[in-house]
């Protein structure tokens, strides 16, 4: 071993015959260990006549495995001080938490157990069922989970991975069973599509190491694949209102479908997000609806990678008085930006901000295990933190204003949802 | 607590006036801590930690939404808003970039007892970051047309709030179970007085409470403590320090009986909430109280800013067990914070869909009464201790987390309190626990709510155009 360190974070990665991919990362601030098992197993892999099973395996998978009952599995978590995330999103279905460092090679076998052998305990599977439903309850009397899901839901189709709710629907979540779970883990948690990252004070091959003795026996299986289709196109704008009159605010959810991951042009929309609604409080949504004019608390945009053309999603939660204003606003907004692209400052300030954010990003020990199984998942290189900088400056302001004018006020999707009827009709009088 | 790259204080000379060295040395085994006062009573706080080029620089102000009187509501946090508006020096359409281009981020809140600001970005930008604080400090401008755009902004605030009936019934809750306190109202003010506040009264809260001899400057990160000090002084020495600011004399007197709210609104799910008055961050009863909090729901830290970012491990809990493994409930939560003066322990629950409240409410009195009843085992002490103590170390894994935690500390405390607190847990004992639990646990000393729905009428399905 002679020469430099590599610059950047460097991670150590190791792919077992299997197909399961480990990477390490060792860091000294905390006398802790970032643990971020993914595996491609989010809402895209669910059965057409299934929605709703991925999550409700995330909720029910750490739940009781044929070594470790529920009990035993709460005792060891609770014990070391760990809560054990499960998450689902559109491609894949994580397990993470924070452990001390001398805790780690205990969870780390309690983790692989859960991922391999999980046995779905017939009562487990009622309770979190009943959690389920509870949780969809509430998310009808949300506004913002409402605009959301309406706008997804008409962008993408109320049938396609991105367009559905990731939850399922109440009907739904009835009609799934044990028996369902258990062949959706056999079917896409699979070696061939998991990545497992620790990020921590621990050296690194010995990360690797222990990592691999758990994982290495596990029969070879390719990760599992989805039919993916991109977004159909929209030719006219669309506006769907959910009047939900019980409620103080209603929420803006305001879009389009713009590019892949894999696109060229996928930085010029990332840089061209964050000056529309990022950059300080909102970018120029917010100079323009909350400090300017003072309708919102909160107005954004954002955007994040996918495998087919991601949502550019525009937020805001605002007095139904002041719904029409605010839609007037973000399509002046757009308008503009899409017409002019942005200026010579604005464009460098911004492309400055994005590169000069990287070690704040890369802080902490789960930012950075983020941070890798992004890049492994979308195949950006283990020294994508050290390339980041230099092509996010090889995007020029006409790249940038070309991803821009792609954005049509003329053929968004919009959903309102909250005290307003529509046609700027608010609850109540004046 | 094993520490991020310790670098013990340098005592050397500084210049005779300036500065007053009050403290340099720690507690045992916890990390260096550098504090200066400035001749102008502004403290300044310095942890060396150099583990990423970064520094987080925070602002604490000793007001909060207790030292609002009847008619003013609010203010603190109104004041807050307007502060990220432009000074003398700072023109308002520079505000946004200032730190953003060394990479930055930055915010501020508010809340019972304080009030803060920070920056945290690239170390490059110390300077920036003290210059941004300082004017702060000394030179807002309150621009009446500024004021009128924020007040909108900050009912947009309210009423986002109000959708969620959870945060309806916390609100409730609170004014029910406090009846003298200023603690009782809302952070974000009372309608009628957001509507009502006029700027000049504004004016006149910042002033009032933003003096350096009010405040605390907090930096960590990869920079030089006397480097800091020195920069400190130039950017905020110069500031005359305010009057002695009023302070809320109430103490809120014990409660006579059981309290109750009922909330019968639209919506589709029972929550249930239940609070005692809770000790103070300095009271004895402070630690036993958050072990006793560990053992019902789970441990949480003490890191008001990240911990509900991670939910606490809580499955082996009294109150998990007995109403979610159970299917009463799909959530439970407890909430001790660490306050200047006695607020609420609280504890919330989301209730199952179809299942009566009043079941819940039974099994959720019943096993605390247990607890009360029989006491804890060694074992519950001991998963208690040992996840609050992991959680006091994954809320400080970040140069902001790190710098939240010191200056919140001071600000509601004192900095050995934020220092020894693992010390202190670790003394904590099952006699202590138990003790709290029956004494301030007590039926006559609870206020419980209920949000119970009542069927949505007329929430039409989507219409398209």
């Amino acid at each position: 071993m002679t020469g430099a360190p590599a610059p950047g974070l460097a991670p150590a990665r190791r792919v077992l015959a299997n197909g399961a991919a480990i990477l390490a990362r060792q860091t000294t601030a905390t006398p802790a260990v970032a643990i971020n098992l993914t595996i491609r197993a989010g809402v895209v892999y669910e059965p057409e006549t299934q929605p709703g099973l991925a999550h409700f395996l995330s909720r029910t998978i750490d739940r009781g495995t044929e070594r470790r009952t529920a009990d035993e599995l709460a005792e060891a978590l609770d014990g070391a001080g760990v809560s054990l995330g499960v998450s689902v999103n559109r491609h894949t279905l994580t397990l993470a938490c924070t452990c001390l460092t001398e805790d780690v090679a205990r969870l780390l076998d309690l983790i692989v157990d859960v991922v391999r052998r999980p046995v779905f305990p017939e009562a487990e599977v009622a309770r979190r069922r009943q959690e389920i439903v509870t949780s969809l309850r509430q998310d009808q009397d949300n506004p913002a989970v409402r605009a959301v899901e309406a706008m997804l839901a008409s962008l993408y189709g109320d049938a396609h991975p991105y367009g559905r709710p990731s939850k399922g629907r109440i009907d739904d979540v009835a009609r799934l069973d044990r028996q369902a779970l258990s062949a959706f883990h056999r079917h896409a948690m699979t070696p061939g599509g998991l990545t497992l990252v620790l990020v921590g004070d621990l050296e690194a091959e010995r990360a690797l190491d222990l990592a691999a003795a758990l994982l290495e026996d596990w029969p070879s299986a390719p990760a599992a694949e989805a039919r993916l289709a991109p977004p159909p196109p929209v030719a006219e704008r669309c506006t769907i209102v959910t009047p939900m009159m019980n409620k103080s605010q209603t929420d803006i959810a305001y879009g389009f479908a713009t590019v892949a991951r894999a696109d060229p042009a996928y930085n010029a929309f990332w840089i061209m997000n964050t000056v529309l609604g990022q950059y300080g409080l909102g970018g120029r949504l917010g100079d323009n609806i909350r400090e300017r004019q003072g309708m919102a608390y909160y107005v954004y945009s954002a955007f994040d990678p996918a495998v087919v053309a991601a949502p550019l999603l525009v937020r805001a939660g605002v007095d139904s008085a002041n719904v029409d204003r605010t839609l007037a606003a973000i399509d002046a907004e757009i308008a503009a930006l899409a017409r002019d692209g942005a200026t010579v400052e604005e464009f460098e300030d911004t492309r400055r901000f994005l590169v000069a954010s990287m070690p704040r990003l890369l802080e902490t020990n789960a930012s950075i295990a983020d941070f890798l199984q992004t890049s492994e998942f979308f195949g950006l290189g283990l020294d994508y933190d050290v390339r980041m900088p230099d092509e996010l400056q090889a995007v020029t302001r006409e790249e940038v204003h070309a991803a821009a004018a792609r954005l049509d006020p003329a053929r968004a999707t919009v959903a309102v949802a909250g005290p307003y009827a529509g046609n700027g009709r608010g609850a109540g009088g004046a | 607590m094993r520490a991020v790259a310790r670098t013990p204080s340098r005592a050397g000379p500084r210049k005779a006036g300036l500065y007053n060295d009050r403290m340099s040395a720690t507690s045992a085994g916890a990390p260096a801590i550098r504090r200066v006062v400035l001749d102008n009573g502004l403290t300044v706080l310095v942890r060396e930690v150099r583990t990423a080029p970064l520094a987080s620089v925070w602002c604490w102000y000793r007001v909060g939404s207790k030292d609002e009187g009847p008619g003013l509501t609010g203010a603190s946090h109104f004041v807050e808003h307007m502060n990220f508006k432009g000074s003398t020096n700072i023109p308002r359409d520079q505000v946004k970039g200032l730190v953003e281009k060394f990479g930055g981020t930055w915010n501020g809140y508010t809340w019972l007892d304080q009030t803060t600001y920070f920056e945290t970005a690239s170390r490059d930008a110390l300077d920036r970051m003290l210059f941004i604080e300082a004017e702060r400090m000394a030179n807002c401008l309150y621009e009446p047309e500024d004021c009128e755009a924020e007040r909108t902004v900050i009912i947009s605030e309210l009423r986002g709030g109000e959708n969620d009936p959870d945060q309806l019934l916390e609100i409730e809750l609170t004014a029910t179970a406090l009846k003298a306190h200023p603690y009782r109202h809302p952070t974000i003010g009372w309608l009628s007085d957001l509507q009502a506040i006029g700027r000049d009264e504004l004016y006149g809260h910042y002033r009032r409470y933003y003096g350096p001899n009010n405040a605390a400057l907090v930096v960590v990160g990869d920079v030089d403590a006397d480097d800091v000090v020195r920069r400190a002084g130039r950017h905020f020495g110069a500031i005359p320090p305010v009057a002695d600011p009023p302070r809320p004399r109430t103490v809120e007197p014990p409660p006579l009986g059981e309290r109750r709210v009922l909330l019968e609104r639209e919506g589709t799910t029972a929550y249930l909430k239940l609070a005692w008055h809770a000790p103070a961050v300095d009271d004895p009863d402070f630690l036993p109280m958050l072990v006793l909090d560990a053992i019902l729901t789970g441990a949480k830290g003490v890191n008001v800013w990240s911990s509900f970012r991670t939910p606490p491990p809580q499955r082996r809990s009294r109150l998990y067990r007995a109403l979610v493994d159970t299917g009463r409930a799909s959530m439970v939560g407890g909430s001790l914070i660490p306050t200047q003066h006695p607020f609420l322990y609280t504890i919330s629950i989301t209730v199952t869909d179809g299942m009566p409240i009043a079941d819940v409410e039974h099994d959720a009195l019943e096993a605390i009464d247990r607890l009360r009843a029989d006491g804890i085992s060694a074992d519950e002490l001991e998963r208690a201790r040992r996840q609050l103590a992991a959680r006091f170390v994954f809320e400080n894994d970040s140069v902001t987390n790190i710098a939240h935690q010191i200056g919140f500390f001071h600000t509601v405390a004192t900095l050995d309190t934020y220092q020894t607190l693992a010390a202190r847990l670790s003394g904590v004992t099952k006699d202590q626990v138990e003790a709290a639990a029956r004494g301030r646990l007590a039926p006559g000393r609870r206020t419980v709510g209920w949000f119970k729905p009542v069927p949505i009428d007329g929430a039409a399905a989507g219409a398209r155009s």
